[in-house]
């Protein structure tokens, strides 16, 4: 063990714990603030206390607004996950004339069109169709944004299912929606869990589109009710923010143990080198 | 339509009854807005006043008019800092390096960082604004109690600088994810004989694994620099101000089309974006075909 070896080695692990602290640090607010009896925007070791959630739960719109959130994001993820799935299949199997280009175009569209670009038209639109308000409205736009990107990640997901269970399938008399639903979306699981959870974040923090499109207070999700908690009165409600932070974080960090308990947080395929 | 191709059996009509759904939805949602963008772009509309009821065509004045406008050219530059600073330098570089050196920790060690960097990740955005006011802000914030100096207001002093920091802290999950399935891809042979004629670490990176994921840092870096450009986050953090010195242009148009009711003048500017993401994807698309 040279001397140069040891100083490499406590540089490396110098480095590691730094990037540790950038990384851990700003998430300590989550853990402490809740609790304290005077949260601010900063970190202390808390004077411990649960008043905070207690004024949260008793907030007029936090928990509807959490329920909202919930609303939203399950009707975008379902809508999401069914159409893609839908469709990633038929083309992954029938050469539909023109898919190519359809692809092509796809992928164009998803990563070109985005929420923050064509923000403008979309509000007028949905003002236009009487839609502003209406969180279903809000989730098919929230889903149509997310379904090219969807699309082709899964029909990588499908190209990858042996054709030769179809056939078999289909030599013991299978029919189409049999095949469908007992051959080829078990074995694409792993694809579309991907794809669920990856709608789920995406919906789940999404904060432009329903600060756009859901102006009444009532129909507002977490996203952005945790927002206008502190435009209120000009100065922050800081009882309720860290608690309500901490509720509407959980259902993503929940979420992100399962993934990486049961699959393990890597990319399997899907990005092309 | 050889039905031999389709082991699946669906035919051509089942299959454009799946694809269909799916399509209205992004052509109501995504390709229509996104061509109406173009029409606004091109009218006086606002969001109220006479123009509101009557827009009028006013041709390409909008988009002169914002090339002109020191605003937007302010903004244009912001974002580029913006995508450049925190995307393809700050989110590259760190997630490659910690790509790179988490290979050789303990996996418990390993599984904590890569935990906390994804939890930056997937943490919904209104929450991490709170998180970094509380590492940001003046008298009680972390930074300044770490660095002894609370009367510094850093989102006030350094917006840009702490917004590309942020951004770093936001984003560089994905890098790391895909630097990690890259690097899984270099041969460990030849990493073992770099490593036996004593290449230094650097050397390594250079000549042995660069080579191999050449193609995975352009995919990466497109992608991070497209989300970057068209990130709405930096207006939960400073709206833009103070004094539009962090008003990036998804900040910009939101402030112009829902703020001053420029519906018009706000598509053009959106049109220029949707113009300069078309760039990058364009450019990624050849990159990659040329590749394949």
């Amino acid at each position: 063990m040279s001397p140069l070896w040891m100083v490499r080695r406590i540089g490396f692990y110098v480095l590691i714990t730094l990037v540790l602290a950038f990384f851990a640090v700003p998430m300590l607010w989550l853990a402490s603030a809740p609790f304290d009896s005077k949260p601010g925007l900063g970190l202390r070791w808390p004077d411990w206390t649960f008043s905070n959630v207690v004024a949260t739960f008793e907030h007029p719109y936090a928990l509807t607004s959490l329920v909202n959130s919930l609303v939203l994001c399950v009707v975008a993820t379902v809508v999401t996950t069914v159409l893609a799935a839908l469709a990633a299949y038929a083309l992954s199997r029938v050469r539909i004339p023109g898919r190519d280009l359809l692809l092509y175009l796809l992928l164009l569209l998803s990563s070109v069109v985005t929420g923050t670009a064509a923000m403008v038209p979309i509000f007028v639109m949905m003002l236009q169709l009487g839609l502003i308000n209406s969180q279903f409205g809000t989730a098919l736009v929230i889903a149509g944004g997310m379904l090219p990107a969807a699309i082709f990640i899964l029909k990588d997901f499908m190209d990858a299912v042996p054709r030769s269970y179809e056939e078999s399938a289909r030599v013991f008399g299978a029919s189409p929606r049999q095949v469908l639903s007992h051959v080829v979306l078990p074995v694409a699981r792993p694809g579309v869990a991907t794809i669920f959870v990856w709608a789920f974040v995406n919906a789940w923090g999404n904060f432009l589109l329903p600060f756009l499109l859901l102006r009444d207070v009532g129909q507002q999700p977490a996203a952005v009710l945790l927002r206008t908690l502190y435009d209120e009165g000009g100065s922050a409600n800081l009882t309720v923010i860290p608690v309500f932070s901490l509720l509407y974080s959980i259902p993503v960090v929940v979420l992100y143990l399962f993934v990486s308990k049961r699959y393990g947080f890597r990319f399997h395929g899907g990005i092309k080198s | 339509m050889a039905s031999s191709l389709d082991s699946s059996g669906l035919g051509v009509r089942r299959a454009v009854g799946f694809v269909a759904p799916a399509l209205v939805l992004i052509g109501v949602f995504l390709v229509f807005p996104a061509l109406w963008t173009l029409y606004i772009g091109i009218t006086n509309y606002q969001l109220t006043g006479p123009a509101a009821a009557n827009p009028r065509v006013v041709g390409l004045d909008n988009v002169v008019e914002a090339v002109r406008d020191p605003l937007f050219t302010n903004s244009v530059w912001l974002t580029a800092l913006f995508v450049l600073g925190s995307a393809v330098i700050g989110q590259n570089v760190l997630g490659f390096g910690l790509a790179w050196l988490l290979r050789a920790v303990r996996p418990w060690l390993r599984r904590t960082v890569e935990g906390l960097v994804l939890l930056s990740w997937i943490l919904p955005g209104t929450v991490v604004a709170y998180l970094w006011f509380a590492v940001l802000s003046r008298d009680t914030g972390t930074l300044g109690l770490l660095l002894g100096s609370p009367e510094t207001a850093w989102l006030v002093q350094y917006p840009m600088t702490s917004l590309i920091i942020f951004n770093v802290w936001r984003g560089t999950a994905f890098s790391m994810l895909l630097y990690t399935s890259a690097l899984a891809a270099v041969p460990p042979s030849q990493l073992e004989t770099a490593r036996l004629v004593g290449a230094s670490g650097w050397q390594t990176v250079r000549d042995v694994v660069f080579p191999h994921i050449r193609g995975h840092v352009l995919t990466n870096t497109l992608l991070i620099s497209l989300w970057t450009a068209n990130d709405f986050t930096p207006f939960l953090l400073t709206a833009g101000g103070p004094n539009h010195q962090s008003e990036v242009l998804p900040v910009l148009i939101y402030r112009q089309a829902l703020e001053s009711g420029q519906l018009g003048y706000a598509s053009a500017m959106s049109i220029l974006l949707l113009l300069g993401n078309l760039a990058i994807a364009l450019v990624y698309l050849r990159l990659l075909r040329r590749r394949a």
